[in-house]
């Protein structure tokens, strides 16, 4: 009908857009069958909630040439073993405080969220909670009243109080636990965790 | 059929004066949305000057709106009003597109009043109650947490309500009227951008899930579906404001498509690296993403084009160059800022820092604020009764300046914030593995403090701006006599509909 050459027509577009959008949507809805399954709590990448029970160690994984997390010898968080739906049930908690409570708009957790504080994604393994021991008690502490336990390390950044109750706090810490031993494929990058018994 | 664009600007007397009357129901509506959506980025700067300012005096407001509180609200006031932005636009551009009239006008009154009422609500409750204990009730009525999307669940049924009647008013209109390659591709874009807000309407445990279906929402609106929805309001601002020809806007609007969903869909794995996902979408994420800077080269390929084409002569000058604004920004703060820190190898070490900032303020305000100011702008001289709103207005000092402090500030803002991000990413990151000494390592390192420093420097020019930017917006073609220039081109619609004047 006209002059337009066949890679400036208007119709080929329009299919060529319709078939490649289709096309990806399809390749996405598989793609995420399958990681919906590797993601679900109690896989091999993101671990059952029981696994607060254990301790957790990263070892580099030769293979993958990336620090990978590796489930020890029982270790009951506050020394109390609790059953998958005990230990789910206290990991519920913390993440439905952690919402409540905003604390995304300040941390990022598996490196999402805001910049104004540390990241929290293996936050149970900081050395910065001297040693194993008191780790427990020395993260209640902080949680419960940041501002007397600030430390802010040469800054005047602190963490508000944000009112927890101490359940809650035992839930953040539960949550804490079991994200640090998701398989994030290496990040943070060199992340030195604190000693714990058995290395 | 053919026929000329003359009805854009109905003559009526007198000009220089709102005249609301001589707007279509569509436009009644959409000057409301816009009206809203200033309001609303108005909070959104004075939010993110306060959040700025707790990075340089950690003391200030401490425990009263803490740094969370501030920030919650800077991001959830952006994406709401580029919201009321994009739904305002449509409402705009919906009759004259359809060539009839728009068919729910009542109802889309009453969804705007409602959608206000409870935005109000959220916001209030946003400052006032700011967070509650660890229970669903909270998340169900206080805030849920998580952002850009912080509404407490009652309203995100709101928000579903509401959008669902900006659907069947859109949709509708354009099925009494016509159809064209614009609305067909716009009608579907909405529904799956409506779609993907559900999936960000549901609570986990799991917090790898929680981010799996948390970045369908974020990253599948503002790499896929909002970048085609700009690019309708885009090929059709290029007819009105240009006089384009409908024919050439309609066929690269389909080659944005392709190229936009080609690469967009699957980028979604560049937040698939950390997150607890499988190692696949490493590459695919990578690969993908990669992409994604193709079809905003071809965006800027085509506004320039065709302002070239026309020698620039065009109706409104203001939103021409927003415009052009938006292409640059878009390409520059999506693509450039997003293709530096979207390869796995290097977003090992910028995820999460404030480089991460940095691209999303350019990114943001690059490619969603400046098409929004353009409308408003489009709006505006419609509104005064069609008045002429080329060289050598009045006061032209004003947008001008308006754009450039804007566009400076921001720059500004994204420059200072990525050498804060590289000297955290180096020091943070690559030395000290992200701890919670070597998080403040990096944050109190010089270069960083003055990143920081600079930033609020450079807000405090974007808020000078957006002052500019009001009261132009309030007094431009105030008092104006002459009547807007006409496109040159003549648009070229594939029925032979003609347009009805909204008033007799
Ligand atoms: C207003 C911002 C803000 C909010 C909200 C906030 N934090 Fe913090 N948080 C900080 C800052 C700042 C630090 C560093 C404190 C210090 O060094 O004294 C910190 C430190 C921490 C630490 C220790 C750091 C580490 O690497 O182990 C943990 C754990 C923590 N916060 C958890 C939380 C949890 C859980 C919440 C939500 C209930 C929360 N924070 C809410 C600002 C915030
Ligand atoms: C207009 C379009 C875009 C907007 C508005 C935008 C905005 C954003 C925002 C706000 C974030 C931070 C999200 C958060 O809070 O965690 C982000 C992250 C990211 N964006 Fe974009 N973006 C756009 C396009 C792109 C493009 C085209 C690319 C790649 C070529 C890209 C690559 C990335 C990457 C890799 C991240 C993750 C950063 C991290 O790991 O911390 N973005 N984007
Ligand atoms: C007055 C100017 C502004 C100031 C001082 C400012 C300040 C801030 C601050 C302090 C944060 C929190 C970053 C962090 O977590 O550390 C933030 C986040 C953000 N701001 Fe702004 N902002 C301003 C303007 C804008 C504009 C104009 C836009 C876009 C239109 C914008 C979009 C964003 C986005 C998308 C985020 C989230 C970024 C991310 O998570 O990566 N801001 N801003
Ligand atoms: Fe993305």
């Amino acid at each position: 009908m006209s002059s337009t050459p066949w890679w400036a027509d208007q119709d080929v577009w329009r299919k060529t857009a319709i078939w490649v959008t289709s096309l990806m949507l399809v390749a996405l809805i598989m793609l995420t069958f399958d990681t919906v399954k590797q993601i679900t709590a109690g896989s091999e990448r993101v671990p059952a909630y029981s696994v607060i029970n254990h301790r957790i160690y990263y070892r580099v994984d030769t293979e993958r040439n990336l620090p990978a997390p590796v489930i020890g010898a029982e270790a009951p968080l506050f020394g109390v073993v609790l059953s998958e739906p005990e230990a789910a049930a206290l990991v519920d908690k913390g993440k439905l405080t952690v919402q409540a409570k905003n604390c995304m708009n300040c941390h990022t957790l598996l490196g999402n969220g805001a910049y104004y504080a540390p990241d929290l994604t293996k936050a149970w393994l900081d050395q910065g909670w001297g040693a194993e021991a008191v780790r427990e008690q020395l993260m209640l502490n902080f949680l419960m009243d940041p501002e007397s336990n600030a430390r802010g390390y040469g800054t005047n950044r602190k963490m508000p109080d944000m009112g927890l109750t101490e359940d809650e706090a035992r839930g953040i810490i539960a949550f804490l636990k079991w994200m640090s031993a998701i398989d994030t494929n290496g990040f943070p990058r060199n992340f030195k965790p604190i000693k714990q018994e058995g290395e | 059929m053919a026929h000329a664009v003359d009805t854009t600007f109905p003559d009526t007397i007198p000009r220089g004066k709102l005249n609301t009357r001589d707007l279509n129901a569509g436009q009644r509506l959409a000057v409301k949305y816009f009206s809203v959506a200033m309001l609303l980025f108005i909070a959104q700067i004075l939010f993110g000057l306060l959040a700025g300012l707790q990075y340089l005096w950690p003391d200030f407001l401490y425990n009263k709106l803490d740094f969370n509180v501030n920030r919650m609200v800077h991001i959830n006031a952006m994406i709401i009003w580029m919201l009321y932005g994009f739904i305002g636009s449509i409402y705009w551009l919906v009759e004259d597109e359809a060539g009839t009239e728009l068919v729910g006008a009542k109802l889309g009154n009453l969804a705007f009043w409602v959608l206000t009422a409870a935005v109000t609500v959220v916001v209030a409750v946003f400052l006032l109650v700011q967070t509650g204990p660890g229970e669903h009730q909270s998340i169900w009525l206080i805030n849920e947490g998580r952002e850009y999307i912080e509404a407490p669940r009652w309203a995100d049924f709101g928000i579903v309500a509401v959008v669902l009647v900006f659907f069947y008013n859109t949709a509708a209109t354009f099925m009494k009227g016509r159809w064209s390659g614009i609305s067909g591709v716009l009608v579907l874009d909405l529904i799956a951008l409506a779609g993907l807000y559900l999936a960000g309407m549901f609570y986990s445990s799991n917090i790898s899930m929680d981010q799996h279906w948390w970045w369908w929402v974020i990253h599948l609106w503002v790499e896929a579906t909002w970048e085609v929805l700009v690019g309708c309001i885009m090929a059709w601002g290029l007819i009105k404001t240009l006089g384009a020809r409908r024919k050439i806007v309609t066929t690269w609007l389909y080659i944005e498509v392709a190229l936009m969903f080609g690469s967009g869909i699957l980028g979604l794995g560049h937040h698939y690296f950390w997150i607890g996902t499988p190692e696949y979408w490493l590459s695919i994420g990578g690969f993908f993403s990669a992409l994604e800077p193709i079809p905003l080269v071809a965006m800027v390929v085509h506004a320039v084009y065709d302002s070239g084409v026309h020698r620039f002569k065009n109706s409104n000058h203001p939103a021409l160059a927003w415009l052009i604004a938006h292409a640059f920004g878009n390409f520059f703060g999506a693509g450039v800022w997003g293709f530096m820190h979207t390869l796995p190898q290097i977003n090992l070490y910028t995820h999460g820092t404030q480089w991460t900032a940095s691209h999303g303020h350019l990114a943001f305000f690059g490619a969603y604020a400046t098409i929004n100011i353009a409308m408003f702008y489009i709006a505006i001289q419609k509104w005064r009764g069609g008045v002429f709103m080329g060289s050598g207005i009045p006061h032209a000092w004003r947008w001008k300046w308006a754009l450039a402090l804007l566009n400076i500030g921001v720059l500004g803002m994204t420059m200072a914030l990525l050498i804060s991000g590289y000297e955290q990413s180096f020091v943070e990151r690559a030395l000290h593995g992200s701890t919670w000494a070597g998080y403040f390592e990096a944050q109190r390192s010089d270069w960083f403090v003055q990143g920081m420093v600079w930033r609020q420097i450079f807000g405090y020019v974007t808020a000078a701006g957006l002052v500019l930017l009001v009261w132009d917006l309030i007094t431009i073609g105030k008092g104006e006599t002459r009547p807007a220039e006409e496109p040159t081109a003549t648009t070229v619609i594939n029925s032979n509909e003609t347009l009805q004047p909204s008033s007799a």
